[in-house]
């Protein structure tokens, strides 16, 4: 007998049940195709400018940086600034992420820019983010050609480009617009809040374990 | 990983008289109750969502076969393959032949405690391959070769120069004389040990937390990052997960994932949670080629219709060992296996049988802490009990065990008294051990607790107490 047949067929021994119980494929059927709201909490579901606001603060009290930019012009400024407050190169991998394209990276010729996924030398990473989800203050980030997952993790610096209007207030918003605008679900889904860290040595919390010691989120949009 | 759960007495007794373990326990693992207390009555819908969950795993389990059938369909559909494994040896058989059809010599993995159930890093090493832990704890307890000692704090018994000690005398590449105090340097230096072994892999296994039928996606929930880059960097992911991982839809699993974090470590949300679908797809520029699934049951099927169903819905939170007085007081590794606490004491009975893990349902002071913190509400006191009456029926019991059972069996059907008994021991553990409620005397007085005394509040015991009842004919 196969693993799937005496898997399977065990459940069905053990729950009294058949394979050709019409009922209970139903309500399975109905459950996955009309995937219903659970308890969803209060706290996200405020209107949109809250929504901004509690991303803020649950951001940052992750452990993320969080800079609020009117337009996508003013990032390489707000990038260079960043990084050389913190002494770190002025080298940046960015996403091949089309709605990166705007931003004018020339005009700050001290930023080094190539795009692609993350290479192991890379040190700053720029990426979009297909959402912000404001209940944790947590970036969905969605993989894709435009955004290769390796640039979450790989380099010590992540910087994160959001705009404003992808700021949702809770998961359950957050899936229903990927649902709408990508049908399928990508590869993979990564929700990120704050950077990398452990509590393996005596239970302490340290940050940059194997992902990002920094987390720096610009949120841009009027 | 060979099991010592029958010698838990001997265990606990080591555990006790462990000075440098004492130390260690004395402080671990006392922010975990803080943070979840806080985390929870932060989150008004806390105890509502618990309901929610509880009620989620509930109707999979009752349609277990329709979920698991419609998540392969799913994963097949984005271009994934599923193994089935009845047994650990299925499981340890699937993903060598997944490695050797791949000519893997180097395989990460990500923290998994089925991994550690079905002891695949010493099956892939016997084959000649190199299983590395990435996990910082599991990767610390791989060096050492020891067993983790919780669920999600693997090296939670180690301090932070147990770990230097170990750093230096593995990492020999490293100068000998480097300075190893400071936590951070500790991490700095496996992290960049590590992200040479991430580079070398050529095969990434992770565990899951949750499955999503909807989707066919698996979900894990990291800190670290380390999970992520073992699924992404190499060519191929194996995920390993058990049955009852499953949930209907991704919003199900949203429910459940604002249960984890919270119960887990007091976290609003977990660093990374990660939903991973099928492998790359063309047009993506990294990510795995392959994507395979192994679904293990390995005696998980057997508990359903049973009095002990309820505990398929564990999501290995460990907040139930963290708020347990007995695992305070011997630690993870007194139980012998890969699920220590109170958790522990009913799966553990469960899949290695009741002559090897006898004593583990014993090991309880029926504060009833671990069903009060469980985020699946799971009944665990009383599961112990459906143990012990189990062992009592088979007789396995020697005859001193058995008057003591007999004995808890009476209380356990005076629920009053079972509950003013309750009360007793929770006032004892706070008397005792402000929050996190330690204690070096365990219950049912028997050798292997005798020797390490601390007051009890009331300067009774249980069998004292019951004995005055009597007296008095109550
Ligand atoms: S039994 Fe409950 S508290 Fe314990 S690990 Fe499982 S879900 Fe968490």
């Amino acid at each position: 007998m196969s693993g799937r047949d005496a898997i399977l067929g065990g459940i069905r021994a053990a729950l009294g049940r058949k394979t050709d119980d019409l009922a209970r494929r139903a309500t399975v059927e109905e459950r996955l195709t009309r995937h219903p709201r659970g308890l969803v909490p209060a706290r996200g579901q405020i209107p949109p400018a809250e929504q901004v606001e509690l991303f803020t603060t649950m951001a940052r009290e992750a452990a993320c940086t969080v800079q609020p930019l009117a337009a996508l012009e003013e990032v390489p400024a707000a990038v260079a600034d960043y990084l050389a407050g913190l002494n770190l190169p002025a080298e940046l991998r960015v996403a091949p992420d089309p709605g990166l394209d705007a931003i004018p990276w020339h005009a700050r010729p001290t930023l080094t820019v190539s795009r692609g996924p993350a290479r192991d030398a890379d040190a700053v990473s720029v990426t979009g983010a297909f959402a912000g989800v404001a209940e944790t203050g947590t970036l969905m980030l969605a993989s894709g050609p435009g955004h290769p997952t390796t640039l979450n993790f790989l380099p010590d610096t992540h910087i994160v480009v959001l705009r404003r209007d992808r700021v949702t207030g809770t998961y359950e918003d957050a899936w229903d617009r990927l649902r709408a605008e990508l049908g399928d679900v990508p590869r993979t889904v990564n929700f990120v809040t704050g950077p990398s860290r452990t509590g393996d040595i005596e239970q302490t919390i340290q940050l940059g374990a194997h992902g990002p010691r920094r987390l720096h989120i610009l949120l841009v949009g009027g | 990983m060979h099991p010592t759960t029958h010698a838990f007495p001997e265990n606990a007794r080591r555990a006790l008289s462990d000075e440098r373990l004492q130390r260690v326990l004395a402080t671990a693992g006392i922010g975990f109750i803080e943070r979840r207390r806080k985390a929870a009555e932060r989150l008004p819908e806390f105890e509502e969502l618990r309901d929610r969950g509880r009620d989620i795993k509930n109707h999979v389990l009752e349609n277990l076969d329709l979920y698991l059938e419609r998540f392969e369909e799913a994963v097949v559909g984005q271009g994934g393959h599923v193994h089935w494994c009845a047994t650990a040896v299925d499981a340890r058989d699937a993903i060598l032949s997944i490695c050797r059809s791949v000519d893997a010599k180097t395989v990460t993995k990500g923290k998994s405690m089925i991994a550690e159930e079905i002891g695949i890093n010493d099956h892939l090493e016997a084959a000649g391959l190199t299983p590395v832990e990435t996990d910082l704890g599991e990767y610390i307890i791989q060096l050492r070769k020891e067993p983790p000692s919780h669920i999600i704090a693997p090296a939670m018994h180690l301090s932070k120069k147990d770990v230097a000690d170990t750093f230096r005398a593995v990492h020999t590449e490293l100068p000998p004389d480097r300075v190893l105090e400071e936590p951070t340097v500790l991490i700095a230096e496996a992290r960049g040990v590590l992200r040479r072994r991430f580079q070398q892999a050529d095969v990434g296994i992770t565990g899951a937390n949750l499955m999503v039928a909807e989707t066919g996606s698996t979900v894990i929930v990291t800190n670290e990052g380390n999970g992520d880059l073992t699924q992404t960097l190499p060519r191929v992911h194996i995920v390993l997960a058990t049955v009852e991982k499953i949930v209907p839809t991704l919003e199900d699993a949203q429910t459940v994932l604002r249960l984890l974090a919270r119960s887990a470590t007091g976290q609003e949300a977990s660093a990374y949670t990660t939903f991973s679908t099928g492998p790359r797809r063309p047009e993506d520029a990294d990510g795995p080629e392959q994507f395979h699934v192994v679904i293990l049951d390995n005696g998980r099927t057997a508990l359903l219709g049973t009095e002990f169903q309820e505990v398929l819905r564990c999501i290995r939170c460990g907040a139930c060992m963290n708020h347990c007085p007995v695992y305070g007081a011997v630690g993870g590794h007194a139980y012998g296996w890969v699920y220590p606490g109170p958790i522990g004491a009913v799966m553990q009975p469960a899949l290695l049988g009741l002559a090897e893990a006898r004593h583990l349902p014993n090991a309880s002071t029926f504060c009833g802490r671990c069903e009060a913190v469980c985020p699946m509400r799971i009944p665990l006191p009383k599961m112990m009990r459906h143990w012990r009456e189990t062992e009592f029926a088979e007789r396995l019991t020697p005859p001193a065990m058995r008057r003591g059972l007999a004995l808890w069996a009476w209380f356990a059907r005076r629920p009053a008294l079972y509950h003013h008994a309750a009360g007793l021991a929770v006032r004892a553990l706070r008397l005792l051990g402000g929050g996190k409620g330690r204690f070096a005397r365990l219950p049912l007085a028997n050798g292997w607790t005798a020797h390490r005394d601390l007051p009890a509040p009331q300067g009774r015991t249980f069998q004292q107490l019951w004995a005055e009842r009597q007296r008095n004919g109550r």
